[in-house]
């Protein structure tokens, strides 16, 4: 082989081997995105059935249910707009807390219910995740906005 | 009094960084050296009051003074003594004050180890670093200063946050600053070489050891706070690809890259840009960083409570800090050209190869991690990036890199051949493949093709580092401390790979319900719970329970895992029970009270978790050790020389 013929080869598999690099990264990025959706969205129905994903909201006051000495707990979901029960067997986190803020990532199974893989609450008493803190503004804004007719007055008078 | 002694010795610090910078840059510009004096005293000044100011915060703490919103915000009379220390770093202002401190004192050590430069080099870098430290101290005195006072004052603290009531996390935040700022150094000495416009092998050899050390420091802070996460935050994991934790890595991946960029500067006179270009990234990547960490803008444990304005100031300071860099790197760059070449089998492709692996894989951690972001400010979905994700985008340029690292240690520079050492390394990769996957197997099961490459590699790397020292040894040759340093930080790698692999690839975990008598198998040991009770701690209260660990009937050890609820915040804690050994921890942590008195716990066994922070520690030691390299404090005799000899021939 010529010492140019060579190089074409080094460089040949070079690329070959980014490519192939860029290809499994791009794959593990896709698998790997994790959507994020409020209660709503999921009675809505626009939560996928067969991916993992996250939903975020407040743990409704009193929803929390266990029986005696079992791992698995169930709880509400709320964003002040629509409910999703969530089933989560394991240890809880140490904030984990009727009427905290907290985001659960897994799947949907039978008849609505979320099955939880993992559930996350923040360390700080008074924090809520952004996106439950986003999705509580929308959530209160519909209730707030639906019977006030100001929307059509401002188009008007621009 | 003491407090306005602080914000005045604060004031008075950032007062001193504008001379610093001024003179420091415009002296050597004009040339002239009653100019880059000042700058000398100016740092020197400026380290003095910024430690005027970090003790007097300090003394707040001490004495609880809770007229000081920021004592009265993370501190409490029932706080131990200790940890009133620590609490001074315990969040968003005072962690800041300690990184002025910290940036205070590398520019003074800057300004005391370089008597060997010419004095414009000196000057230009301890203005640059004057730039820096006036933009952290104005941020500080703009939008978070530790020194406001709280009128009326408040009968007691609330308390500095549990999790950070640890000896772990007391030392976590200012090693991981002392590194993140120590790259400052190295932006420093490339801002400086560039307006220059000279960048020479005598330059490398100025940057190595600050390079070198500030990624020894980095290294120890990332792998404290693994260290931490994985006994202190309660659930065992001891790198979670956390936002945060990313932005810790990213910078020392890029410093990873320019502290082996360096040695080819150094050497042979190449990759001089590059040099350059990694010495701005290293930096920047500590700011972007900071700037995460502390808008708010991501969801993490790390993160501090937002404030928008805090957020913008660092966004600005950032852009300010690289777009100058980068613009004058556009305009200076083509200076640097490297005449020499190199063949495609030697040290510098090794090294360049290194280069583009650890930036491909910093990049690629650097897309998982913003690109939510994003994809967030354009509102156009809310997303995360699974841990998954970085897992496998780490492992494709770092497998490669490990496996090139075996051969790369003893290539020679320009045209690497070997030699004798070729069936020395050979004969080693044959018994790493055989050990690699014969050992764990018979240990611990056949897991998967990438944990048998993983500990192939990291025995093929540990074999290899050991050669040059053994061999030199043998011989009764001396060993220089570069190389030293470089086969102890290779081994250290080599450790930790060992480590995580096998943690990652063995380790077994269950969550359990038990009750005081009741008993569960887990990894072959058998976990029994056999009383809890209530504990009153200093400023807590607890639950803890005692589990007898035992194995084929005999008692391995007994833990006390706790449930601690802290008084002042009313947190929940979990205080893992660990049992160490050099090959596995036994780890229990208590979940929640289910009824009837039983307990969730989750018991797991962790092989080898110890290797991953010894290996840390070992490759940190690594890089201490190749600073004390002779040749680092010689520079100067050599440069008198040849000018003198220059002189003798032109007279």
């Amino acid at each position: 082989m010529t010492p140019r013929r060579r190089r074409m080869v080094l460089v040949g598999l070079i690329v070959l081997g980014v490519a192939g690099a860029v290809t499994l990264a791009l794959t593990a990025f896709q698998e790997n995105l994790l959507y994020y959706y409020t209660p709503s969205d999921v009675t809505a129905g626009k939560a996928p059935s067969d991916r993992v994903f996250r939903v975020g909201g407040m743990v409704t006051e009193g929803s929390f249910q266990r029986a005696p000495g079992s791992l698995e707990a169930r709880f509400v979901l709320t964003d002040y707009a629509q409910n999703v029960t969530v089933s989560y067997t394991g240890v809880l986190p140490d904030l984990f807390r009727e009427g905290q803020g907290i985001i659960a990532r897994g799947k949907l199974g039978q008849e609505g219910m979320f099955i939880a893989e993992e559930v996350l609450a923040k360390h700080d008493e008074n924090y809520m995740p952004p996106d439950v803190a986003d999705t509580l503004r929308k959530g209160k804004d519909k209730r707030v906005t639906t019977p006030i007719p100001t929307a059509t007055v401002e188009q008007d008078a621009e | 009094m003491i407090t306005e002694l602080g914000h005045f010795a604060l004031i008075l610090a950032f007062c001193l960084t504008l001379p610093q910078a001024f003179f420091g840059l415009a002296g050597a510009a004009y040339r002239k050296p009653h100019w880059m004096a000042v700058t000398h005293r100016a740092a020197a000044g400026q380290f003095v009051f910024a430690g005027v100011a970090f003790a007097c915060l300090s003394y707040s703490f001490y004495v609880n003074d809770f007229s000081v919103l920021y004592v009265a915000q993370n501190s409490n009379s029932a706080l131990p003594t200790f940890y009133r220390f620590s609490a001074v770093w315990g969040a968003h202002e005072g962690s800041l004050l300690l990184w002025l401190f910290v940036q205070a004192a590398w520019t003074v050590s800057v300004a005391a180890f370089s008597r060997n430069m010419p004095h414009a080099m000196t000057s230009r870098v301890l203005g640059v670093l004057g730039v820096i430290s006036a933009g952290f101290a104005l941020f500080i005195l703009t939008t978070s200063n530790p020194f406001e006072r709280l009128w009326p004052a408040a009968m007691d603290g609330r308390d500095l946050n549990p999790l950070l009531q640890d000896p772990g996390l007391a030392i976590h935040p200012p090693m991981l600053y002392t590194g993140y700022v120590g790259f400052s150094v190295p932006f420093a000495f490339a801002v400086a070489a560039m307006l220059e416009g000279k960048l020479d092998s005598m330059w490398a050899r100025w940057v190595r050891p600050w390079a070198t050390i500030a990624w020894m420091f980095l290294t120890i802070g990332i792998s404290l706070g693994g260290w931490w996460a994985y006994y202190e935050l309660g659930w065992g994991g001891w790198w979670a690809w956390d936002p945060v934790e990313n932005a810790s890595f990213m910078p020392w991946l890029v410093g990873t890259a320019l502290i082996h960029s360096l040695a080819v500067t150094e050497k042979r006179g190449l990759f001089k840009s590059w040099t350059l270009l990694l010495s701005i990234s290293a930096f920047s990547l500590s700011l972007l960083g900071t700037f995460l960490v502390r808008s708010g803008i991501i969801e993490s444990v790390h993160a501090f409570a937002s404030d928008p304005s805090r957020g913008l100031f660092i966004l600005v300071f950032l852009g300010i800090c690289i777009g100058a860099a980068l613009t004058l790197y556009a305009w200076r760059a083509p200076l640097f050209r490297s005449q020499a070449g190199f063949a495609p089998i030697s040290r510098e492709s090794f090294l360049l190869f290194n280069n583009v692996l650890l930036v491909a894989a910093a990049a690629l951690i650097l897309i998982g991690t913003l690109y939510p972001l994003f994809l967030d400010a354009f509102g156009l979905a809310k997303i995360s990036v699974g841990p998954p994700y970085f897992a496998i985008a780490f492992l494709i340029p770092m497998l490669p890199l490990v496996f090139l690292l075996a051969p790369g240690m003893h290539a020679s520079w320009k045209k690497a051949s070997f030699g004798r050492i070729k069936t020395t390394l050979t004969m080693l990769l044959i018994v790493a493949i055989i050990a690699g996957i014969a050992i764990p197997v018979a240990v611990y099961g056949w897991r998967s093709i990438i944990s048998a490459a993983g500990i192939v590699a990291a025995l093929w790397v540990a074999f290899s580092a050991l050669i040059e020292p053994v061999g030199r040894l043998r011989k009764g040759q001396s060993l220089s401390a570069g190389v030293l340093g470089m086969s102890v930080a290779h081994l250290g790698l080599a450790v930790f790979i060992l480590g995580a692999t096998t943690v990652e690839s063995y380790s077994e975990e269950a969550d359990l319900s038990l009750r005081p008598g009741q008993s569960a198998e887990h990894a072959g040991f058998v976990f029994t719970m056999n009383s809890l009770r209530e504990i009153d701690g200093p400023n807590y209260r607890a639950v803890e329970s005692e589990i007898v660990i035992t194995r084929d009937g005999e008692q391995v050890t007994v833990l006390h895992p706790q449930k601690r609820v802290y008084r002042v915040q009313t947190m929940p804690m979990t205080e893992a029970g660990i049992d160490s050994s050099w090959n596995h921890d036994l780890f229990i942590a208590m979940g929640d009270h289910l009824g009837n008195g039983a307990w969730s716990v989750r018991l797991q066994y962790k092989p080898m978790v110890l290797f991953i922070w010894l290996g840390a520690f070992i490759a940190a030691m690594g890089g201490l050790i190749s600073t004390f390299d002779r040749r680092y404090r010689q520079r100067v005799h050599a440069e008198v020389k040849v000018g003198s000899v220059a002189d003798a021939k032109s007279a």
